[in-house]
């Protein structure tokens, strides 16, 4: 009955069933991508962002059948430019504890850089209002934030 | 002879937590598991500083019932005090011995020959012989005398330097996580939890279930029901539908369990009658029951090959947890082995402990099958045990030069100390589905060994005559609840730091001064001056003028860390926290920057906490939750915070991951106390709660 639905997952071509599946679960269970994590399947925590051309989206509440001819970056295609440079910088700031929110939040601290390479303080925090960090890492994650968007535009100079 | 750490006394054997079997690495095994705050660092630290090994080539193993030294449970802020001071004896006496053999190897006397990086130098010079070459001179089995003294703190090099995580980014962009663990045909299973304590399975349609998820099976023993099937996406999709194919009832099977009653502490003192007329305190602070909300829901994986079960956790204590797992299933203990795998981050006893047992459950009823077991969100928030609800009652006097003549501290608490085992009991939620009568019929609070539950840091830390103390555990509800991170810390130290304040005012006295006048501990004194000054105290804001600043301090159980916290608020319809200043004192830091992540991730939780949570019972029950009913600090919630270690190397390092949550939340409900003109002794301290203050002011 239900046909199938073809999109790209970092720019790799992916053919699947067309069905309310959540893109989360394709992800990690057919795609074996396991960056992208459940952390409350309500659309309410942020753990499993994803970039959905270009925009942060929650997997967890998008069904497969929708992605017909988009483009999906999970936190293992963060290899641009501004994906090495946050990695760079989340890494230098020892930014997380648990780590299990970060996937997620470069997902969307790269959109935000993307689409605007300087943002002001309270523009990170508004890119990722939409997160949840249990252990209290917020500090240095913004830290590390700003740590890219520097660097990038120390590169741009 | 030196007294052994105890995990030494239980792990004695070198080989037990040292290996070279790996060339070029060393592989340590302690038995004390990463609760994501980078426990594995700091310890691969200490040993690559005993061994002059560079960082890089520390392998940590896995825990693992099969291969581990057991080390009980990870928590109290002790893997770095305990666990780190096994190893730090262990590596010594490797060292030792690794340079013994090469001087036999090499014939030289061994005062010429150092490690560098693995190599056997002697007098700085190569000799071609490395650690790795010796490995089948050393006697693996020999016991850790604790005879060979480790490196003074002055020469260290690696310990005491902030290294980056090793773990972190592989996590954020690949995985590492148990949630992120497959195997081939694997079982996904959702377990439908009982809706209330001991709930029955009235009814059960698999028809219904039949019709809506033919791919689904439900697979039950009594009142456990998990919900079964080789695509997640089925088994999840039924598990949000269990309201419609199942029914349970209210068999009246609650019964309470005995408690010790009231403890004292520290007894009233015969002859203290507080005098008539003087200025008096008389206050009760307390919090409601709160949730772990770890970020990701609990998970577990379990098979079954032949007779051995297998089970992966994140639990805090995969020893306990695989005795009671072989209890409940009726297997020798031998039959079953836990392995340590990363969970998200973890703030005490949360839900893997039962993840695990329902993974195992499922485990042996489809042999030979991996089993994954994954908690919702509203199970992880609801349906793990809690945080416990408590109260402290002051009564406290002073003279009439200001000065405090008599303090009574009450405690009354719900029960932090059911973990599983504790008591006997399996203390496991399907372990009461599978037989009501697996209900705890006692509780205890922890001993003051342990550092108290309800009664940690429940003694202040000021110099107070007739200071008494009493804690009562009171476990007549339902609700279940257990260790949750600094345990009674969090109200105790928010009420006896409120209370200061309270009787400061009384007294006319700025509350540094106040509380100065009252302290002789050095180490208190020397952080609480350290943060005021930092604040800038006094501060300058007038009272009532909808901002202000306030203090906290403690030392944590007594006899861990100090912390001094200044919180700055501004209040309007909402509180909101502008800026923290910690100072610490932890002793030696293993790895500062990660001290300071955890001294300020405790305080942002702390802060959490106090601002914004707190469940409210439904007919006495734990309603559904999820992030929307249960709100937590966010991003735009969080405030600027600077802070000081004191380091003294020569002082040995304490736990730092909880010495916050105390002060923090007393420097928050002190300095809404200043902006706001009146007092709000009961937490969370809410939008709703500070409306009804303002209403009463
Ligand atoms: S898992 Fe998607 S937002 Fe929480
Ligand atoms: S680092 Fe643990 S949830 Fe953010």
């Amino acid at each position: 009955m239900s046909g199938t639905v073809t999109f790209t997952v970092n720019g790799q071509p992916v053919t699947t069933e067309a069905s309310d599946e959540p893109l989360l679960l394709v992800l990690r269970n057919r795609l074996g991508l396991r960056a992208t994590r459940f952390g409350c399947g309500l659309e309410q925590c942020g753990a499993c962002m994803v970039e959905i051309d270009g925009a942060p989206r929650f997997a967890c509440g998008t069904p497969v059948e929708v992605l017909e001819g988009r483009a999906v970056t999970t936190p293992e295609g963060l290899d641009d430019p501004v994906g090495v440079a946050l990695r760079d910088a989340f890494a230098a700031e020892s930014a997380g504890q648990c780590g299990y929110c970060l996937a997620g939040i470069l997902i969307s601290a790269h959109a935000l850089l993307t689409g605007n390479p300087r943002p002001s303080r309270d523009q990170i925090v508004a890119a990722l209002d939409g997160h949840l960090c249990r252990c209290g890492a917020h500090g240095a994650i913004l830290r590390a934030v700003a740590r890219a968007a520097e660097r990038l535009q120390g590169a741009e100079a | 002879m030196r007294t052994l750490p105890l995990s030494l006394q239980a792990n004695p054997l070198l080989g037990q937590w040292l290996s070279l079997d790996t060339p070029g690495r060393l592989t340590i095994s302690p038995g004390k598991v990463e609760l994501g705050q980078g426990i594995a660092s700091a310890l691969m630290q200490i040993a690559a500083e005993e061994l002059d090994l560079s960082f890089g080539r520390l392998t940590l193993r896995p825990v693992d019932t099969g291969a581990s030294a057991n080390e009980g449970i990870t928590a109290g802020s002790q893997s770095v005090e305990v666990s780190g001071a096994a190893l730090r004896l262990a590596a010594a006496q490797l060292r030792a011995a690794l340079l013994d053999a090469a001087a036999v190897r090499l014939g030289v006397p061994v005062a010429d020959l150092s490690p560098a990086d693995g190599a056997i130098l002697r007098k700085g010079a190569a000799t071609g012989l490395d650690v790795w070459a010796l490995a089948d001179n050393i006697d693996w089995q020999q016991p850790i005398s604790g005879e060979i003294a480790p490196k003074p703190a002055a020469e260290y090099t690696v310990v005491g330097t902030s290294l980056p995580r090793d773990d972190l980014p592989r996590k954020a962009t690949t995985g590492g996580f148990i949630h992120d663990l497959t195997f081939p045909d694997l079982l996904h299973v959702r377990v439908v939890r009982q809706p209330f304590r001991l709930a029955r399975l009235a009814d059960l349609d698999e028809a219904r279930l039949a019709r809506r998820y033919p791919a689904v099976t439900a697979f039950r023993r009594d009142d456990f029901l998990a919900l079964v099937g080789t695509d997640e996406h089925q088994v999840q999709s039924a598990h949000l539908e269990s309201e419609f194919f199942t029914r349970w009832e209210d068999a009246g099977r609650w019964t309470p369990p005995e408690t010790p009653g009231t403890a004292v502490l520290l007894p009233p003192e015969e002859d203290a009658r507080p005098a008539p007329g003087n200025r008096r305190l008389s206050a009760r602070y307390s919090r409601q029951s709160i949730a772990h909300g770890s970020i990701g829901p609990s998970c577990a994986l379990a098979i079954l090959e032949g007779e051995q079960l297998t089970v992966w956790s994140h639990s805090q204590g995969i020893f306990p947890l695989r005795a009671v797992i072989a209890k409940v299933l009726g297997r020798a203990v031998d039959s079953v082995r836990v392995i340590h795998a990363d969970g998200a981050g973890c703030y005490g006893h949360n839900g893997a402990d039962d993840a695990a047992l329902d993974a195992a459950l499922v485990a042996v009823a489809h042999p030979g099958r991996p089993v994954r077991v994954q908690f919702s969100r509203a199970d992880e928030l609801g349906r793990a045990p809690l945080g416990a609800a408590m109260a402290t009652r002051i009564e406290a006097g002073l003279d009439a030069e200001g000065r405090i003549v008599d303090w009574q501290l009450s405690v009354t608490s719900a029960p932090h100390a059911q973990r599983p085992g504790f008591g006997g009991f399996a203390n496991l939620t399907s372990a009461e589905a599978l037989d009501p009568e697996a209900l705890p019929r006692k509780v205890e609070d922890l001993p003051p060994a342990s550092g108290g539950g309800a009664s940690r840091n429940a003694v202040a830390i000021y110099d107070l005559p007739g200071q008494s103390v009493e804690v009562t555990l009171e476990a007549a509800s339902p609700v279940r609840t257990s260790s949750l991170r600094a345990l009674g810390a969090h109200v105790n130290v928010f009420a006896i730091e409120s209370a200061m304040d309270e009787l400061a005012a009384l007294a006319g006295a700025d509350p540094l001064a106040f509380r100065l006048a009252h302290l002789s501990d050095p180490r208190a004194r020397a952080v609480l001056e350290t943060a005021a000054q930092m604040a800038g105290w006094p501060d300058p804001n007038p009272e009532g003028t909808g901002s202000a600043k306030g203090l906290g301090v403690a030392r944590y159980k007594n006899k861990g860390a100090w912390l001094a916290a200044v919180a700055e608020v501004t209040v309007d319809e909402a509180i909101r926290v502008e800026k923290l200043w910690l100072a610490v004192d932890a002793g030696l830091l293993i790895n500062p920057e990660g001290a300071r992540s955890q001294i300020e991730g405790g305080a942002l939780q702390s802060l959490s906490w106090t601002l914004k949570e707190g469940i409210d019972l439904l007919d006495g029950r734990v309603p559904v939750l999820d992030w929307d009913r249960y709100p937590i600090l966010r991003f735009s919630d969080v405030p600027e915070i600077e802070t000081r270690f004191l380091i003294n190397p020569n002082h040995p390092p304490l736990g730092a991951g909880e010495a916050a949550q105390g002060p923090v939340a007393a420097a928050i409900g002190n300095a809404v106390t200043r902006a706001l003109g009146a007092r709000m002794r009961d937490l969370p301290m809410t939008r709703e709660r500070l409306m009804q203050s303002l209403l009463q002011a």
